[in-house]
């Protein structure tokens, strides 16, 4: 399938994004990598007047290190996203989890800015940027603004971008000190997510000092499990206290049914994976 | 109509293209680069799998304009000038590799592709390595078998670089 | 008895590499898609996108206007010259066949039929005319369930017909005096199982979407299309559109797998041919893979109700199956033939000596079924395999025990079933022996044991099926005795050329199977000329103008004894010319190695090539030799052959979350000898890979209004490298007595063979919580779901789980 015709252009800065999306409103759309805009495009599930690339922004392309916190640029793949040395230093639940998204090809084009605005519940990097307290620098008509990760992603497929906003960066607390790990389910290696568990745990004498825990598409939005994170809070750490904490993994959820499974089997799951996300990250 | 610049398989190209037109219909519609073949609409299959600067992408789910100024290669420019076959292409054939060869130019692409970043990978990690591509004839299994065979010539005509498989190159702004 | 003590002395044997493939892996293919010729225009098909309703108006007056369109048809523009799609097989005199126009008329009884046609300049603009199209539905209920579908007040598919039964076909051994009454051996017997089996349904999925292109500014209309069978399309094309068959060509260039799913005669090619004609022009029409998966026929779709007897040996005494099969909204080339197809396997290897099968063919407004892959045979193997652990389990015996105890014995061949077909060989014991043996049964089922002990949440499971499958469609006479339009046989020509290379034409039409390879190692020891030496063309009416095409493991047990007997008939024609030049008697040389050498006098020989030449230049010919040494053959098989085997599939169950991970695959089988070992073990990887994703990942599934969900590769998850195991393959090797080459067939082995293994393996890994059944696909969900139920059907008497 060939999209439906729309008009074009290339964005030489920020601003001429900004101004070509905003003048553009609801037909316009920002064109990242364009791994799962073109499929839509193809299908003519989505037909957008108007594309604004965001391809040639180098400025949104790279990871930088900015003291206690690292500064990923929007348009950064996958693919760099993943190898860049920073992420697995301070972020490594960034690159696991970016790992798993799509395959080669994909991560090759795909922006870790794209998945993050797409806001699929199945997406696998939302939860992880909820559980690193991630906060998004967003370019808009009205200048520059910073949105946390909790108030980033709205709704199904909706954030708090709106018409003539960028997402320029994403903003990331180093996690020094802590181990990590992405749990994702899924039965075939191109299926998206089942329901996926981001999992950092920070350990100190034999017990779980502080632990974060986001879960993925067990909601519209990636959800913080909360109640597995207080429960593990000075846990010891050890296979039986986790497991009883993962029994709070659904405080806060309200899983879909959809095409892929129903929200009975998602209830059965997110306990079980937050546990062995847990386990993994604890190194238990 | 928006002019793009792209030189593929070696040969440098100016075109006026509608927009919407994805990269592999712009090889196969107007460079005559039918080599490269569309399998599927939701950049499953990966038969379109070409490379664009030297990654594998789909191109069934790139638009032409989006590759202005790259340089691609296709299946049909992997070869040698002289016609000798690439090692990838060599060891699908000896591996016997492909049956009906649908896929076989993505998976080629891809398996060339996944070489460049590690010169030896485990049957498991050529596994994973080709996740983008779907082959509804071989069950894979020789498919894999000729990555590795690949694989292993690439590496005994290739002098070994200490650290040359280092991939962790970042790109920092 | 393993096929490493075979060496091969000749070609045949040997593994050669393929010839197709310097094309395919360069990429200088000529896929129909690439095809581009002067004026050529672009078709864009309008689907339904409804299950059922009245078509009451279409506008296509703003469409007709848009840009770059050149023309735009309805059902109703060409209702009177579309013809009817073809069903070839009417199972029973009393089958109801609806007629199947190409384009719908007035109604539509399935989503994704064809509702109208927009023909452009390019696909882009032919595809946005599609969107100004509009169509009046008036809709009519989806009849999605069939047994639903069969209860009185039904609505109906098609109303005229009065039913939704297409037909009911009955085997009785009893009747047939093959075997017992199944209901008396039920009452006599110790045990009876009674289990219903779901064949999911599938889609083929074959890489290459199909594409039509039709030029008919020549003389003859050309027709180029993705397809199995283009002497079907060229004899349906002419019979079905009342156009002289002489003026057109049909071209199946390179195909991109098929798998029956190409085994088709289909309304994109009646609406390219009608589009072409019409315009004067040459079209193409390339579906996407969307459309592919709408409009392209699906296979399985069934119900199976069995019902197995026994004593409390183990000995089998009886096998009753009944068949709800699904046709979908309309019957397509083999529609009603595909569950039948099968009729023949339901009693495995083993001696049942009672069976009776019925099978009711259902209407339903879906994309109509036909061929995949195995067609009927691997359905009919997954009841009697499943039905056989089902049995084991009752009994509380080892499942391969029970199988060992009823299955033919190697020293019963020529062995009659009671279905009433003859098994030509077999050496099932053998077959297993080495399966068992590379599997490492013993040592699996004590890791069970262990697993199961200890309350591991991950448990193991152990999946047999000892298959056995019918190649070779098919005798012709028994073909014609069934209902079938055409014949099963097969044809070869050699054209030996001056210069002592050689061309064949194949009427077989291979799509990845490598014809192009085998028929050459064949032709090259028959004649004793260089492999190199040899070129096979295929898959154009022009010059391969008689055949059957490709399907139904066919091509090397009936084209393949074709190809032998064209070459003894070359043989046969140089043999005077030789002999004239060694001034001795024909009947006193002996042909080996590519000459012709005088009995007892080791020096005078001449060369097949040598011949050749002296025959092109006529010079001093024989009497009664032509000036060339071409020649034709046919076969028409006598009866099946029956390649068989076993495959052994272990299983690791996570029970928290009911991810099933194969952990190791066995298949050793026996399809007779084997002209390239390389190829046949592609076929066995592939095959396999099919069966175990009907096992594990695929299924068609449609809502409750007819929408097909799974219409992309997104939802219809086909898996990738990372997602199958290694199998470890073996062979051994009973010849087939009837075939010169002592060849069976293997296309559809592993499709057939696997499914059960795995789906056994799951079960078997269950049992213990109480599952005797698990649905395919055996998804994470779905088999967590059937713990869960069994659990809580458990704990409600007392809690039997251990």
């Amino acid at each position: 399938m060939i999209p439906a015709a729309f008009d074009y252009t290339r964005a030489a800065t920020v601003e001429d994004a900004v101004t070509a999306l905003a003048g553009a409103g609801d037909d316009g759309k920002a064109l990242a990598g364009g791994q799962s805009l073109l499929p839509m495009l193809r299908l003519r599930l989505a037909a957008p007047a108007m594309l604004v690339d965001l391809g040639g922004l180098t400025e949104l392309r790279g990871v930088r290190d900015d003291g206690d916190a690292l500064v990923i640029g929007a348009m950064t793949t996958h693919d760099d996203v993943m190898r860049h040395p920073l992420v697995h230093e301070h972020a490594p639940l960034i690159a696991q989890a970016a790992e798993t998204v799509g395959d080669r090809q994909i991560r090759h084009l795909g922006t870790f800015g794209g998945s993050l605005a797409h806001a699929d519940p199945a997406g696998d990097l939302p939860g992880v940027a909820l559980a690193m307290d991630a906060v998004m620098s967003v370019a808009g008509p009205g200048g520059m603004r910073e949105v946390p990760a909790s108030e980033f992603f709205v709704d199904y497929f909706t954030t708090a971008l709106g018409p003539g906003d960028v997402l320029v960066s994403v903003r990331v607390p180093k996690l020094t000190g802590w181990t990590t790990h992405y749990e994702k389910f899924h039965q075939l290696a191109q299926s998206w997510s089942v329901v996926g568990v981001a999992a950092a745990v920070r350990r100190s004498n034999g017990s779980i000092a502080e632990a974060r825990v986001a879960l993925t598409n067990m909601g519209v939005t990636p959800v913080r499990a909360r109640g597995v994170e207080e429960a593990l809070r000075g846990a010891p750490a050890t296979a039986d206290a986790v497991a009883a904490a993962a029994g709070r993994a659904l405080e806060g959820a309200s899983p879909l049914t959809d095409g892929t499974a129903s929200a009975e089997y998602r209830t059965q799951l997110a306990p079980v994976l937050t546990r062995r996300a847990v386990m993994a990250a604890g190194g238990l | 109509m928006t002019r793009i610049t792209m030189t593929v398989d070696g040969v440098r190209y100016d075109d006026d293209v509608e927009p919407r037109t994805l990269l592999v219909q712009h090889l196969r519609d107007r460079l005559g680069k039918v080599g490269t073949v569309v399998g599927c609409d939701t950049s499953n299959c990966g038969a379109c799998t070409v490379l664009l600067s030297g990654k594998s992408v789909k191109s069934c789910s790139v638009l032409a304009v989006q590759a202005d100024g790259a340089d691609v290669t296709t299946i049909e420019g992997l070869a040698g000038t002289d016609g000798e076959l690439h090692p990838v292409q060599a060891a699908f054939h000896e591996s016997h590799g492909l049956q009906c060869g649908f896929c076989t130019p993505g998976m080629i692409m891809s398996a060339v592709d996944l070489l460049t970043e590690n010169a030896d990978p485990s049957d498991a990690e050529i596994r994973e390595g080709l996740e983008g591509n779907l082959c509804r004839c071989t069950g894979y299994q020789n498919i894999v078998k000729a990555v590795r065979s690949a694989a292993e010539s690439m590496r005994a005509s290739v002098p070994s670089t200490p650290e040359s498989a280092a991939t962790t190159e970042g790109v920092t702004t | 008895m393993t096929v490493t003590e075979h060496r091969p002395t000749g070609e045949v044997g040997r593994d050669r590499r393929r010839k197709e493939d310097a094309r395919l892996i360069t990429g200088r293919t000529s896929w129909t898609d690439n095809l581009s010729l002067p004026g050529m225009l672009h078709l864009a098909i309008l689907r339904s996108p409804m299950a059922h309703a009245r078509i009451t108006g279409i506008d296509v007056t703003p469409a007709r206007g848009a840009p770059g369109v050149i023309d735009v048809f309805t059902g109703q523009d060409v209702a009177d010259i579309q013809g009817s799609l073809p069903c070839a097989w009417a199972v029973t005199p009393d089958i109801k066949q609806p007629a199947h126009p190409p384009l719908a008329v007035d109604e539509v009884r399935f989503a994704g039929e064809p509702v109208a046609v927009v023909a452009a300049r390019d696909q882009a603009s032919a595809l946005d005319a599609l969107e100004a199209i509009d169509v009046e539905y008036e809709p009519m209920p989806a009849v999605m369930d069939m047994e639903a579908a069969l209860a009185d007040g039904a609505p109906l598919v098609h109303e005229s017909l009065g039913t939704n039964k297409c037909y009911t076909w009955v085997f009785d051994s009893a009747e047939a005096g093959t075997g017992g009454d199944v209901a008396s051996a039920a009452e006599a017997a110790d045990v009876v199982v009674r289990s219903r089996y779901v064949q999911q349904r599938l889609i083929p999925a074959f890489m290459e979407p199909r594409s039509v292109v039709v030029d008919p500014t020549q003389d003859q209309i050309t027709v180029w299309s993705s397809t199995q069978v283009p002497h079907f399309v060229r004899f349906f094309l002419a019979f079905m559109l009342s156009m002289p068959e002489h003026k057109i060509r049909v071209i199946a260039p390179d195909v991109g797998g098929g798998f029956g799913g190409k085994l088709q005669v289909t309304a994109e090619e009646f609406i390219s041919f009608l589009a072409a004609r019409r315009l004067g022009r040459p079209v193409k029409c390339t579906e996407s893979r969307a459309e592919s998966m709408l409009a392209a026929h699906h296979g399985r779709d069934m119900i199976q109700d069995v019902e197995i007897s026994a004593r409390s040996d183990g000995t089998v005494t009886g096998l009753n199956v009944r068949l709800l099969a699904n046709m979908g909204g309309y019957l397509r080339l083999l529609t009603p033939a595909t569950p039948l197809l099968g009729r023949y396997m339901y009693n495995g290897i083993y001696k049942f000596p009672a069976h009776r099968f019925e099978c009711t063919g259902v209407f339903t407004t879906t994309t109509p079924t036909d061929a995949y892959r195995g067609a009927g045979r691997p359905e009919a193997t997954f009841a009697v395999e499943r039905a056989m652990d089902d049995l084991a389990a009752k009994l509380g015996m080892d499942p391969m025990e029970l199988r060992r105890r009823n299955w033919v014995r190697h020293d019963e061949f020529p062995f009659d079933t009671v279905t009433g077909l003859t098994y030509d060989s077999g050496n099932y014991e053998a077959a297993t022996d080495r399966a068992m043996e590379l599997f490492g049964y013993d040592e699996l089922r004590r890791e069970q044991r262990a697993r199961r002990d200890s309350g591991d949440p991950v448990q193991l499971g152990i999946g047999i099926s000892t298959y056995t499958e019918m190649c070779g469609l098919a005798p012709s006479r028994w073909l014609g005795s069934l209902g079938y339009a055409a014949g099963g046989w097969e044809s070869a020509s050699i054209r030996m050329l001056p210069t002592g290379k050689v061309e064949v034409l194949t009427g077989t039409s291979p799509h990845g199977q490598g014809h192009e390879t085998a028929w050459s190692q064949i032709v090259a020891d028959q004649l004793g000329v260089p492999f190199e030496d040899v070129e096979v063309m295929h898959g154009d009416t022009r010059t391969s103008y008689k055949g059957l095409d490709t399907y139904g493991s066919r091509s090397l047990a009936v084209g393949g004894i074709a190809l032998v007997e064209a070459c003894k008939r070359v043989v046969e024609k140089a043999r005077p010319m030789a002999a004239h030049m060694l001034e001795c008697d024909p009947a006193d040389l002996e042909f080996a190695d590519g000459a012709y050498r005088v009995k007892g006098t080791p020096g005078a020989a001449k060369s097949i090539t040598e011949c050749a030449l002296a025959i092109f230049a006529a010079h001093d010919l024989p009497e009664g030799v032509e000036p060339y040494l071409d020649a034709d053959a046919s076969y028409d098989p006598v009866d099946f052959s029956f390649p068989h085997g076993t495959h052994l599939c272990a299983v690791e169950v996570d029970t928290e979350t009911g991810m099933v991970t194969i952990r190791s695959y066995v298949a050793v089988d026996d399809i007779g000898r084997v002209v390239n070992p390389l190829i046949v073990e592609g076929q066995v990887h592939g095959g396999v890979a099919q069966g175990i994703a009907q096992a594990l990942f695929e299924e068609a599934r449609y809502d409750e209004d007819g929408n097909l969900t799974t219409g992309t590769f997104v939802e219809y998850t086909i898996p990738s490298a990372a997602d199958l195991p290694q199998i470890v393959t073996d062979r051994t090797e009973t010849p087939a007595p009837g075939h010169p080459l002592g060849a069976k067939g293997v296309g559809e082995a592993g499709t057939i063979a696997s499914t059960p293994a795995v789906v056994n393996a799951v079960v078997d890994a269950l049992r213990p919580l109480g599952v005797t059944d698990v649905r395919m696909p055996c998804t994470p969900e779905r088999v967590w779901s059937t713990i869960a139920a069994a659990r809580a059907a458990s704990s409600g008497d007392g809690g039997e789980a251990r």
